[in-house]
């Protein structure tokens, strides 16, 4: 086997090479509660790239969805004492409707319109939340998310175990990107990038671009939704931030420090992202400054991102094939 | 002749704001004829085109396609019924292979929205996108990104793919714009080609060109019908020459 092979092999199945790094990063980390935090972010950055990367629609709004999965995950726990597992699918199917308001009301409008629509409706619904204080906690958030301990097939697994914790988040994340990857890899995955290159031709293909760009805006929004639901349980609480504009943000940084155009690029911003902040922030309060050089070299000099860079070059040398990355 | 017409317009109109781009025009197009529309610059072509596609809906009148009033449909239901436009300034999918080209623009008769099949099982648009590809003659540049194509190879790719909608009508707004003189040459051979199995309707420039090998030719002046007919009778037509030859 030369390298050109090894690599192609690993683009091929990129979901199962994405989810075996995954499974020994915590080992690589310097605690495990950080990679806890990466995983999700991680996930977060990966959906709201579909949105982002694959369809070429900048929304600003994407806070939403991860704060109504963790909101909703949190209320049906809290409040109606849900068991933790059909909670999460009440957070997601939750974070689904909201992306299909935000959708229907903002992809009629394109380009600065729609970040300005979609950041608009995201800041609705932080206030709906914000003020709804006896579901919410209103400013304190969310509190009382308590998953002690996990049961299955007679086994008990410890979810306050933080390295347990990783593993179980761990399923749930391989589950998605694997849908994910799936729907990028399908006819309709094809369109989605057809949009983001040219809507009036892909109009005249004959697609209903109205249509697509709600579906994965939807799906975008359940895959945050998912994100934001597990953050629920790692946290044990909702903080009211997550719903902030500032969190919507961050997952534009995260996609474009990774790399926008390239499905494992968001991960790999998620990553930088939150350790460079774990490390600068036991150093200076001023990481905020630090972030926004780091930005701006990398819009600057590396516009494809750490990850979008590093597969170019592969392509370049002709060790992978161009459609592959 | 007296086979219906795949599409007709009638009394079609379209104003922006005072200015009156189409007034009033009414023609009709038989199935499986080569026309073109010709007209000085400003006459209205390229808005004729873009209410024919589904592109731009008239301020009044019709649009008639196999006997169907499809005036009101959205852009993409246009392309569905079988009308397709290649279009003036190059407009394809840049950062996509030129494969991926052809085959989403083919796709859309399999498979529009299914979210978990492999697109390696669309099998039907992958072969279509490779004969198209074969038919204009990019078979070579299959896999290349779109970008790194030459202007007139581009040009190329834009008619494989308004024929991977396997159209009824096609329209063609000046397929033959910023080419080489054997570049046109073998774009007029391919359309002459094209005409033979549908309709064609050809916005262009270059007046030579269409009178060797168009059936019907059809003049626009200032947004008005102003004659129509066979290459010879427009140019012996008076008013033709007035406004249009006359000034050559």
């Amino acid at each position: 086997m030369n390298l050109p092979a090894i690599v192609n092999g690993i683009a091929r199945h990129r979901v199962a090479a994405v989810l075996l790094f995954l499974l020994v990063f915590p080992l690589v980390m310097p605690y495990e509660a950080l990679a806890v935090n990466i995983l999700i972010f991680g996930l977060f950055a990966v959906g709201f790239n579909l949105v982002f990367g694959y369809t070429g629609m900048l929304s600003f709004g994407h806070a939403a969805f991860l704060g109504v999965g963790g909101y909703l995950t949190g209320i049906a726990m809290v409040h109606f004492g849900i068991h933790w597992l059909p909670a999460i699918a009440v957070g997601v199917l939750a974070s689904l409707l909201a992306g299909l308001i935000v959708g229907y009301l903002a992809i009629r409008t394109r380009g600065i319109y729609f970040s300005m629509v979609t950041l608009a409706l995201g800041q609705v619904i932080y206030y709906i939340f914000y003020k709804a204080e006896r579901w919410t906690g209103g400013e304190n958030g969310l509190r009382g998310i308590r998953v002690e301990a996990i049961e299955l097939f007679g086994f008990r697994l410890d979810f306050l175990n933080p390295i347990t914790k990783y593993y179980i988040i761990w399923v749930f994340v391989a589950l998605a990107l694997w849908v994910v990857s799936r729907i990028l890899a399908s006819p309709f995955g094809a369109v989605i990038e057809a949009i983001r290159e040219n809507e009036k031709r892909t109009v005249a293909c004959g697609y209903d671009v109205a249509r697509a760009k709600l579906l994965i805006f939807v799906i975008s929004a359940g895959v945050c939704g998912l994100a934001g639901a597990l953050r629920a349980l790692h946290l044990s609480v909702v903080p009211v931030d997550s719903l902030h504009y500032l969190q919507s943000g961050q997952a534009v940084m995260m996609c474009l420090l990774g790399g926008m155009g390239s499905f494992f690029g968001p991960f790999v911003g998620a990553a930088v992202f939150l350790y460079l902040e774990d490390i600068v922030t036991t150093m200076t309060k001023h990481w905020m400054a630090v972030v926004g050089l780091l930005f701006m070299g990398l819009v600057l000099f590396f516009p494809r991102g750490i990850w979008g860079s590093f597969l170019h070059k592969l392509v370049q040398r002709g060790i992978l094939h161009g459609e592959r990355a | 002749m007296s086979a219906p017409p795949l599409i007709e317009v009638r009394n079609l109109s379209r104003h922006f704001g005072l200015f009156k781009a189409l007034s009033n025009v009414s023609v009709s197009f038989a199935p499986n004829q080569l026309t073109a529309i010709i007209g000085p610059n400003g006459a209205g072509k390229s808005t004729f085109f873009n209410v024919l596609s589904g592109a731009m809906p008239p301020t009044n009148g019709q649009v008639l396609f196999e006997g169907q009033d499809i005036t009101a449909l959205q852009p993409h239901a246009y392309a569905r019924r079988g009308i397709a436009k290649s279009f003036q300034i190059t407009n394809v999918f840049k950062q996509l292979s030129v494969h991926e080209n052809v085959r989403v623009a083919a796709q859309m008769r399999y498979s529009r929205y299914a979210l978990f099949k492999p697109r390696s099982q669309i099998g039907e648009a992958i072969d279509e996108a490779d004969a198209l590809l074969e038919r204009v003659g990019l078979t070579a540049l299959r896999n290349k990104t779109v970008a790194d194509l030459a202007h007139g190879q581009q040009r190329s790719l834009e008619i494989a793919m308004a024929l991977a909608a396997k159209p009824k009508l096609l329209l063609m707004d000046e397929p033959t714009a910023g080419m080489s003189p054997e570049e046109t040459a073998s774009m007029m051979e391919l359309i002459t080609a094209l005409a033979k199995e549908r309709t064609v309707i050809l916005v262009e420039h270059k007046m030579k060109l269409v009178m060797g090998i168009c059936e019907r030719l059809i003049v626009l002046h200032h947004g008005e019908f102003l004659a129509q007919g066979t290459a010879d009778e427009i140019r012996n037509n008076d008013e033709v020459r007035r406004v249009y030859l006359g000034q050559g």
